[in-house]
């Protein structure tokens, strides 16, 4: 086995920081989105997928993931981090990869969260995540990076155009249809509450997303500057086509256009990020933004209420990234990674096709299986009164924005102390009633 | 006549605009307010501080409307706004002394009377 390397174990230490910080920078993408009185679910959404999947990923998900034995899953030699240890895994020490990967998990996990924000119960989503992360994420993982059947098979995915977002895409439709549509969806104007905080989200994805991608090659390495610099490219090279579609469209550049193209173009390279040249991953981002795009119109005349466009932005640029990867891809960038179709290699395609439809099959179906799982012990979303107070109130007690005036302190009472709780000045009289 | 007073619940806005213009009054202002009535209180926690919120949020809704129109404005507010729970809001039926229309100086009938409507 190869031994650990500084400069290796020093990237990966970054990347996973880096990594860990997208999915709070996803809160803030998906909560500048939803409407006030739901701001902070929205982010709790993902922040909770920082505990659960973080614990269910030590506790099963990564054993599941990257145990060695079958190509359908992995084993359970790592189950509760045991063998997880200082020893080098590639380059760099075991429970490094091991934590490297469990950021993964987490913010695949909370990806999801996009297409049931405004009315999916806490509770439920919660064991929802978990429950996905070890039961779905972990063996799509396996099979692509932990050595089983599609890693065989040949199928190229540096950083998880498939596994992570594809499949997520995947879950976030079924979810969107089992948990139903906001009742304001289609009937009311439901405006985003802060354009700007999606914005600061976008920023930070972008920055952590060089440790996703770059730090994909699990090393200090060509690759991973490869990839580092095509993350910069083909999201700007999205941006651009983009904001011309837009400007075309409508005659205005939108904000919330600029961001989602550049999770699309993010999205996108994905998957080819340590695979293809330079000018390969700006054809690719350019490329990437008419299916998203189109599909974002289309959607917002369906009937399906994906709120915040997971299936579009993550789905479709996944699926275009995945499959413009079997054709950009060349051994000349990265002789790990194998030719494409426009390299002379006509099977590439056809590979990551197989890769992205076994994806969305095995995500689709599991996903409706947990999700009636857990209808059958807890009900998935809000009542019509939750969902119009908001669920910020109704599942936290807190507010995103809250202005104090006419809040009265409750102080815990003393044992002794028989007196009643302060009322304001202004409190009406016992038993109602104005004088 | 009247100044139509409602304070309502911010979540059924929506429905009492739709049926207010349903029931065709155009003209109409609204501002966020907080205020009490007799809800049950909201409690909330911020790092162990509980905090009872006494004044909820609400929307006010001023409308200017000749008297034959009080009742389908009065209408179609309770249609719009009702739950059925504590904290619904209420109405109240104002007399106006005088009315100007700014833009062209018309006073009280025709300055109620949204632009584009005959009036009767």
């Amino acid at each position: 086995m190869a031994p650990i390397r500084s400069a290796d174990t020093a990237w990966l230490l970054v990347s996973t920081a880096f990594v860990l910080a997208m999915t709070p920078a996803l809160g803030f993408f998906y909560g500048g989105m939803v409407r006030s009185k739901n701001a902070l679910n929205t982010l709790m959404m993902s922040f909770a997928a920082l505990g659960f999947v973080g614990m269910a990923w030590a506790f099963a998900g990564y054993s599941l993931a990257f145990g060695r034995s079958s190509p359908w899953i992995g084993g359970v030699e790592y189950v509760m981090l045991r063998g997880v240890g200082l020893e080098a895994s590639g380059t760099i020490p075991h429970v490094l990869f091991f934590a490297y990967q469990g950021t993964f998990a987490i913010i695949t996990s909370a990806l999801i969260s996009g297409a049931i924000v405004e009315r999916m119960r806490f509770g439920p989503y919660v064991a929802f995540i978990t429950l996905w992360s070890v039961l779905v994420y972990a063996p799509v993982a396996h099979w692509v990076w932990g050595g089983g059947w599609l890693g065989r098979l040949g199928a190229l995915d540096f950083a998880g155009g498939t596994v992570v977002h594809v499949n997520a895409a995947a879950a976030a439709l079924v979810c969107a249809v089992v948990v139903g549509a906001r009742k304001d969806h289609a009937r009311q104007a439901i405006l985003p509450q802060s354009v700007p905080l999606t914005l600061l989200g976008t920023g930070l994805l972008w920055m952590g997303w060089f440790g996703f991608n770059a730090g994909s090659a699990l090393g200090a390495n060509a690759a991973a500057a490869l990839a580092f610099v095509n993350t910069m490219l083909a999201p700007a090279a999205t941006l651009v086509v983009w904001t011309v579609l837009d400007l075309r469209r409508s005659g205005k550049a939108t904000a919330i256009g600029a961001a989602t193209a550049i999770v699309v173009g993010l999205v996108a390279v994905t998957p080819a990020a340590g695979f293809v040249g330079p000018l390969a991953a700006i054809l690719l981002g350019g490329v990437a933004a008419f299916p998203s795009y189109f599909a974002l119109l289309f959607r917002a005349r369906t009937r399906l209420d994906d709120s915040l466009d997971v299936i579009a932005a993550h789905g479709v640029g996944g699926v275009t990234g995945a499959l413009l990867t079997g054709v950009l891809a060349q051994k000349r960038w990265n002789p790990a990674g194998a030719d494409g179709a426009l390299s002379g290699n006509f099977l590439q395609p056809g590979i990551q096709l197989v890769a992205i439809v076994a994806t969305i099959a095995f995500s689709a179906g599991m996903t409706l299986a947990i999700l009636k799982a857990i209808s059958l012990v807890s009900r998935l979303r809000a009542d019509a009164r939750e969902e119009g107070l908001g669920l910020d109130f109704t599942q936290h007690g807190e507010e995103a924005w809250s202005r104090g005036e006419g809040a009265i302190l409750v102080l815990d009472r003393a044992p002794d102390d028989r007196g009643d709780t302060p009322l304001p000045v202004a409190a009406p009289a016992a038993g109602g009633g104005n004088a | 006549m009247k100044l139509v007073v409602a304070i309502i619940r911010p979540e059924r806005l929506n429905d009492v605009l739709e049926s207010l213009f349903r029931a065709r009054v155009a003209g109409l202002t609204i501002s966020r307010v907080r205020g009490h009535g007799g809800e049950t209180e909201r409690v909330e926690t911020y790092r162990g501080t509980t905090v009872k919120m006494e004044l909820t949020e609400k929307v006010r809704l001023d409308i200017g409307v000749s008297d034959h129109f009080v009742k389908p404005t009065v209408d179609a507010i309770l249609e719009g706004a009702r739950t059925g729970e504590v904290g619904d809001g209420k109405i109240f039926v104002l007399p106006v002394e005088e009315v100007y229309r700014i833009r062209t100086g018309e006073t009280d009938r025709a300055a109620v009377t949204p632009v584009g409507v005959p009036p009767d």
